[in-house]
């Protein structure tokens, strides 16, 4: 990962990154919800072995943006770029299905139902007997079983149901199922704001093993912390525009911070006397 | 540190911690926590409590057996589609009123138009279904309570029974349908009784009591059981085993989730709509045809006797989470309790106290279980 630093608004060509050019590239996106501007102008790219963290205040449009770029919403104006391809994505399954998939902050699992059944949500693997198709219960128990435990996750029995993992697990689950569905580029919503110290670096670590694989990550948090700790590109929203894309080598945890917390704020951050 | 070396320590580390952490839950644990288990217990309570108090009475001879069963079987019919439709995530409180304006749709053309009884009986099931469809879609499109958008059809539908009851035949009955039926096939097929041979036999070994005129105390099994059997294996099947059972499942469990991974949502819920007008016209055709008549208030309240059924059968209120099997026997405990008072000679009054008591109990019996299943406290 060659470090490219500047700013964003520039960077339309694509990346010299990886060899391949940018897995996702957003170009100029714009977002209005009637009279209120929520995006502005915003370009980012995300390449191939790499976390992207998006960072920002309340506010700062970064759900609009994850929200853009699943499906949820289509952009007002300006485009979304897939391996150097303009693509319109109509719904999150339609993301899903070209590769781009988003693990939603509280939407991604049904608690009542087994880990299994979540696993394969909308993805059942068939069995077919004569004229009926039957779900594959034992395929889908051991790919679920075998998938967590290459994550660290030791589950007993896939069937037991969803409540009753950690918050940590359940995203686990969520990026595993995204990871093992064949997507290429993955966006996390806040994945770690609800979790404790060791449930968030399960998850962090668990991150750092999806870039491995070769995935983009998008990480969105507003945890400067956490999102140093995975990064290696940091993309700052500041009221819906983008104050810059900055490589690791580039900025310092004190830096993305003031960034992320605009002038203003920062007063109010010195008066603290502390880090937040 | 590397990748790999990383997963390996994790992993190391989250075993022991589980396993000091995890009680070990033996298999009685597990069975206590499946939905049906509730239902399943109640049922033994029940048939425990009737077989003290109402052992001597022939509730337990094999007419008596057949009279619970009939009515056990006519709610399961109803009682499973409504627990389907539970899991996926809505209600229809229209069940009872459909049963009355099935019964209609049935009797009219047959007594009044001249139609065969075949031809009748598919006029009313398309009839049932496009009702069923219109509740579902109404429910999708508007996002609105299915609880209110089945409450304006429960009084639609039984409205129209009673104002074209009264156009037609100037009574709230239409009779004669036994009649205009002749020798259709369609009558065998929802109110017939199957087995005879096999009854008459049993009769002459002693398993089965004889009349004085000879012929056996029960003459076989009534097409309503053998409807109630099929069609609770059928939605039990589609349940646990198929692919729309599980998008039945993630409907009802967060629609919004299920969505976002592509499960046809609207479709899932449209289809339990139909699916469960269809089962009340099953059951109405199965009343229409044993009694001759379609009566305008056929069917009332047996949405709550649905309902009721399937939550002591494990389905929550919220969606998500129930099973057939356990509705069957919230269905079973139903039936045996209304028969079995009317066995013990108990006025028939207390069976409405003890149905209440019983779906209270179920409720806060079906939370403990949830408790217990997401691991909540």
């Amino acid at each position: 990962m060659v470090p490219q630093n500047q700013s964003s608004i520039e960077q339309s060509a694509p990346a010299q990154t990886s060899a391949n050019g940018p897995l996702i590239e957003v170009k100029n996106v714009t977002k209005l919800f009637g009279p209120v501007v929520a995006l502005t102008d915003v370009s980012m790219t995300v390449n191939a072995r790499e976390v992207h963290c998006l960072l920002g205040d309340n506010g700062a449009g970064k759900s609009t943006l994850i929200k853009t770029l699943s499906g949820v919403y289509q952009p007002s104006a300006g485009e979304i770029r897939l391996e150097g391809q303009p693509v319109l994505l109509s719904s999150p399954r339609d993301a899903l299905d070209r590769g781009v998939a988003t693990v939603f902050q509280d939407l991604a699992m049904i608690p009542l139902l087994s880990i299994t059944r979540n696993f394969f949500m909308g993805r059942e693997p068939a069995k077919r007997k004569g004229p009926f198709a039957f779900i594959d219960m034992k395929h889908a128990d051991t790919v679920t079983r075998e998938e967590m435990k290459k994550i660290g996750i030791d589950i007993r029995d896939p069937q037991q149901a969803v409540g009753t993992l950690s918050g940590g697990e359940r995203q686990c689950v969520a990026i595993a199922r995204a990871v093992y569905f064949g997507a290429k580029v993955l966006i996390l919503d806040e994945p770690t704001s609800a979790l404790g110290v060791a449930q968030t670096s399960m998850v962090l670590k668990y991150v750092r093993q999806v870039r491995a694989r070769g995935l983009g990550v998008i990480f969105i948090t507003h945890n400067v912390r956490h999102a140093y700790a995975v990064g290696d590109r940091f993309t700052i929203l500041n009221r819906g525009r983008t104050l810059g894309t900055f490589a690791k080598s580039d900025v310092t945890l004190d830096g993305l911070q003031t960034m992320m917390a605009g002038d203003k704020e920062l007063q109010d951050l010195a008066e603290l006397e502390g880090t937040i | 540190m590397t990748t790999s070396d990383q997963a390996a320590q994790s992993e190391k580390i989250l075993q022991k911690a589980r396993d000091e952490r995890l009680k070990s839950q033996n298999r009685w644990r597990k069975f206590l926590q499946h939905p049906e288990f509730g239902a399943l217990a109640g049922a033994v309570l029940v048939f425990i409590f009737f077989g003290f108090t109402a052992g001597g009475s022939g509730m337990f001879a094999a007419d008596g057996i057949l009279n619970w069963t009939t009515v056990s079987a006519q709610l399961i019919v109803i009682a499973c589609a409504a627990a389907l439709l539970m899991v996926g995530g809505e209600f229809d409180l229209s069940v009872g009123s459909m049963i009355g304006f099935a019964g209609m749709m049935i009797a009219i053309p047959m007594v009044y138009f001249g139609w065969s009884a075949l031809a009748s009986t598919l006029f009313a099931f398309a009839g049932a279904l496009a009702v069923g469809f219109l509740n579902g879609w109404i429910t999708v499109r508007t996002k609105l309570p299915s609880f209110i958008v089945t409450l304006a059809s429960l009084y639609i539908l039984r409205g129209l029974t009673i104002a074209l009851s009264i156009v037609f035949s100037n009574r709230t009955i239409v009779s004669g349908v036994k009649e205009a039926a002749g020798d259709s096939i369609i009558p065998a097929l929802f109110a017939g009784i199957a087995f005879r041979p096999l009854f008459v036999w049993f009769s002459d070994v002693g398993i089965v009591d004889k009349l004085a005129d000879g012929s056996p105390a029960v003459q076989g099994i009534p097409a309503i059981i053998l409807w109630a059997i099929g069609l609770a294996a059928i939605a039990h099947i589609v349940l646990t085993r198929t692919r729309v059972g599980n998008w039945i499942f993630a409907s009802g469990g967060d629609a919004n989730a299920a969505r976002n991974v592509g499960v046809p949502v609207s479709r899932v819920k449209i289809s339990l709509f139909m699916f469960t007008a269809f089962c009340a016209t099953v059951y109405a055709t199965s009343q229409i045809f044993e009694f001759g008549s379609a009566s305008s208030d056929r069917g009332l309240l047996k949405e709550f006797e649905a309902i009721i059924a399937a939550v002591i059968g494990g389905c929550l209120l919220t969606g998500g989470y129930g099973s057939i099997v356990g509705a069957c026997f919230g269905a079973l405990i139903f039936g045996v309790v209304q028969m079995g008072i009317l066995f013990t000679g108990v006025p028939n009054d207390w069976f409405r106290v003890f149905l209440g008591a019983m779906l209270l109990t179920a409720v806060l019996f079906n939370n403990m279980i949830r408790r217990r299943v997401t691991g909540e406290r």
